[in-house]
């Protein structure tokens, strides 16, 4: 790791209050922490990586900023951008992708009016799509918010996802 | 929990927990794998509870929740002991039921058995159900019988009595020659021999050593390391700590993909409890040998399967792959000698040292020892984890313990060893499948992944889905990788989109030799291999969709269309309704017709369809 001039990490702090110097101290963060163990965190904190909080880490960490930033961009899983509140990830998975999974993520697409890796501009939902997850059983699969739907049809998704819509509409739950 | 100080004391709590064990005890088990979850067995299993509370049996009858069953089909899956008797697809509305009739009277109930799709015979015992009763379980034996968060459960089955016996009455060389002898090789895909590399890492000088399990199963449509993980944690822990005894390794540490959120938490409450025992930490059982895991999580990317680049980023770096040697069994995790094994590599250890290498040696064929899980998906009945020896047959993989193909298709290939594999077609059905048959008819055993392909897959799509996947994946170190990929992308796309060009195939089969060649890992070496095995066996289909605009099994959107057939008709309108384009007119009753030039091929009026009156050309 470079060593870089220490500067004084105050915590930049524009972040909603104090909220990144506190998660900052939390995390007992050192230059012998691991990194990528430390953005996960940060982003399991605050949904994404704001660059606040990147900054502090590159103090504390004695990381440069630049470095961190390589690091950031090379993994699928970390956001610098605000994520929306609700998650939709899509399977393409081998065994998705023969069970008509291709169709599932061009519904999903539609219904969202987003692509993959996009985030609603209302902020309701970010869609992602994801190597495999591993239940190929279950294929085609999408989880919405953790939850798992097996065997998904372009056309429940459509259903699933409209349904969230409805019930976060003010003019009430259907 | 009790810190056991000494190998003795352990043994006697094992002797105790065994003979604790009734085998006559009435026990409800549940599957809590991912998949059954995901088709709610939390439901059924608080069902079960909630119901025996209610009759006043929580004492005499047991509630278990344990790993995957591996027939992830057809979840949620429930085992009534002592009978064995095996319920699938269960729903918390069947739980009175199942308690009234099997539990207390021992008797099935008819209507919830599984029927056999080949013999439509109905099958009421876990045993005699062809899925299971055609493969041979050792390494998954306790998946399905332990609940995985209870470290008694696992003890009481022989849990760490391999490790104790290492510890207590073996020499590391012993361990290293049991492993090498006992013929195991790596289950992550390159099939190098354990006890080899055990031995590399134990003779590197250094006094401080690493030993990693790789758990980053990126491999698409390969979950058995999630399943083992989930299943039985401390089976994988034995598997390390007996690996790290061997190669002198007092750090470990497990590096997991964050996608897999129920493998993580199960190993870390597994963890607590192996050091709440003392079966990790400073003075293993007395012996004075020191060992403790640590577990990272990946951050999503596919190459960090790969040794160097899973160190790299262990070490909080992008995960790129460098070249080697130096190998990491001497220069590996901070420079220090690093040994990495798979999951299911580590899963074998245990029985190896406790069953001998003799035992071992005699599964499987003359290069390949032991018993391999695959992952098995796609166009087959029974999807599931499938754990069989060394040798045997495809036919038995997809036919015996898959149930075919469904839909009456026929099977065309099966597509083995993820993107890094190949096709390995019909012809080939009866091939005894180990590491060397495999790499000689063009795929790999890979990680097992085992995706099965009927006649309506296209294979020039399937070889441009993993293009796709390798060129997204390749972390761009290397020229071959980063720009051969996307050439080779590039050609795939326009052949499935109808503009082959003559010269194609042969630029794909150049394109790909060279950057097998000359990538700087195993992701470039093996990453044309879908695309070069499909051409060796389907080159026709290649050259249908080049030369006559024609894709036989009906997939690549460009040069296939759809047609309402009117005798199907019915002029319901749920078509036309759905249609995304607006490409479909016809009024009420009437029958429907697709506009082909507004029509976008999204097949979504064909999925609407209450008739089956929509067909593609």
């Amino acid at each position: 790791m470079g060593a870089t001039p220490l500067k004084e990490c105050t915590g930049s702090a524009q972040l909603s209050g104090d909220e990144v110097a506190s998660l900052a101290e939390e995390l007992d963060i050192s230059p012998e922490s691991n990194l990528i163990g430390l953005l996960q965190d940060v982003q399991d904190r605050f949904g994404y990586l704001p660059q606040e909080a990147l900054q502090e880490l590159s103090c504390r960490t004695r990381v440069p900023l630049s470095r961190i930033y390589g690091v950031v961009s090379f993994y699928e899983q970390f956001y610098t951008e605000p994520r929306g509140r609700h998650i939709v990830r899509c399977c393409r998975g081998t065994a998705c992708h023969v069970r008509g999974g291709e169709r599932v993520i061009s519904a999903i697409e539609k219904t969202l009016g987003i692509e993959d890796g996009e985030t609603s501009s209302d902020m309701m939902f970010s869609f992602d799509t994801v190597a495999c997850l591993g239940a190929c059983a279950l294929a085609p699969l999408a989880v919405v918010d953790g939850v798992y739907h097996g065997k998904v049809t372009p056309r429940r998704a459509e259903r699933i996802l409209r349904r969230m819509v409805s019930a976060e509409s003010p003019e009430g739950e259907d | 929990m009790e810190r056991f100080g000494s190998v003795i004391s352990f043994r006697e709590w094992q002797s105790q927990l065994k003979a604790a064990l009734d085998p006559d005890r009435k026990e409800v088990t549940i599957c809590g794998g991912t998949g059954c979850v995901a088709f709610g067995s939390p439901d059924v299993q608080k069902a079960f509870q909630e119901e025996l509370e209610v009759s006043g049996l929580t004492e005499k009858v047991s509630v278990k929740r344990t790993g995957c069953h591996g027939f992830c089909e057809k979840g949620p899956v429930v085992i009534i002991r002592p009978e064995k008797v095996f319920y699938p697809n269960v729903k918390g509305k069947d739980v009175t039921e199942i308690i009234a009739e099997t539990v207390l009277k021992g008797e099935a109930v008819d209507r919830l058995a599984y029927v056999d799709p080949g013999s439509d015979r109905k099958i009421f015992l876990d045993n005699e159900v062809p899925f299971y009763a055609k493969q041979q379980r050792s390494v998954f034996r306790l998946n399905g019988v332990l609940d995985p968060l209870d470290l008694k459960d696992y003890v009481a089955r022989d849990g760490y009595a391999a490790a104790t016996k290492a510890l207590a009455d073996m020499s590391p060389e012993q361990v290293i020659d049991e492993v090498r002898e006992a013929g195991l090789r790596g289950r992550g895909g390159a099939g190098f021999p354990t006890g080899v590399k055990w031995g590399f890492c134990r003779k590197a000088p250094g006094d401080e050593k690493y030993l990693i399990c790789n758990a980053d199963e990126g491999d698409p449509g390969a979950f058995m390391d999630r399943s083992l993980l989930e299943g039985t944690p401390h089976a994988i822990l034995e598997g390390m700590l007996i690996g790290a005894y061997a190669i002198g390794a007092s750090h470990g540490a497990i590096y997991v993909r964050a996608e897999y959120p129920m493998a993580v938490r199960h190993t870390q409450i597994a963890l607590q409890q192996a050091r709440e025992a003392g079966l990790l930490g400073e003075n293993i059982l007395g012996t004075g040998f020191e060992f403790d895991v640590v577990i990272y999580k990946g951050a999503g990317a596919f190459v960090c399967g790969e040794e160097t680049a899973l160190i790299a980023s262990l070490e909080g770096q992008r995960g790129m792959p460098r070249p080697r040697p130096p190998f990491p069994a001497t220069n590996g995790y901070s420079g220090k000698p690093t040994n990495i094994n798979n999951v299911e590599t580590l899963a074998n250890i245990p029985l190896i040292i406790l069953k001998g290498k003799d035992w071992y040696k005699a599964i499987g064929t003359e290069g390949s020892k032991g018993t391999k899980i695959f992952a098995l998906a796609g166009k087959v009945n029974n999807t599931g984890l499938v754990e069989v020896p060394m040798g045997a047959t495809l036919r038995h993989i997809v036919e015996d313990v898959g149930g075919g193909v469904p839909e009456g298709r026929s099977f065309k290939a099966a597509q083995m060893g993820g993107p890094s594999g190949g096709c390995v077609p019909a012809k080939y059905l009866d091939l005894p499948i180990d590491y060397d048959s495999l790499q000689q008819v063009g795929a790999i055993m890979g990680s097992g992944g085992l995706i099965v392909l009927d006649d309506s897959t296209c294979v020039v799509n399937l070889a441009r889905f993993f293009t796709d996947f390798v060129q997204k994946e390749s972390c761009g170190k290397c020229t071959p990788c980063r720009v051969g990929t996307r050439r080779m992308l590039e050609i795939l796309t326009r052949i499935t989109e109808g503009e082959g060009q003559e010269g194609d195939i042969e630029k794909l089969e150049k394109l790909g030799e060279m950057i097998k060649c000359t990538s700087l890992c195993g992701l470039g070496q093996t990453g044309p291999n879908p695309v070069l095995s499909t051409i060796r066996y389907f080159r026709n289909e290649y050259e249908a969709h080049i030369n006559e605009n024609a894709c036989p099994a009906g997939v690549c959107k460009a040069l296939i269309s759809y047609r309402i057939l009117e005798e199907e008709c019915e002029g319901c309108g749920a078509c036309l309704r759905a249609c995304p384009a607006e490409a479909i007119t016809g009024g009420k009753r009437e029958i429907h017709v697709i506009d082909q030039n507004k029509c976008i091929q999204c097949g979504i009026c064909m999925e609407h369809c209450n008739f089956e009156g929509v067909i593609v050309e």
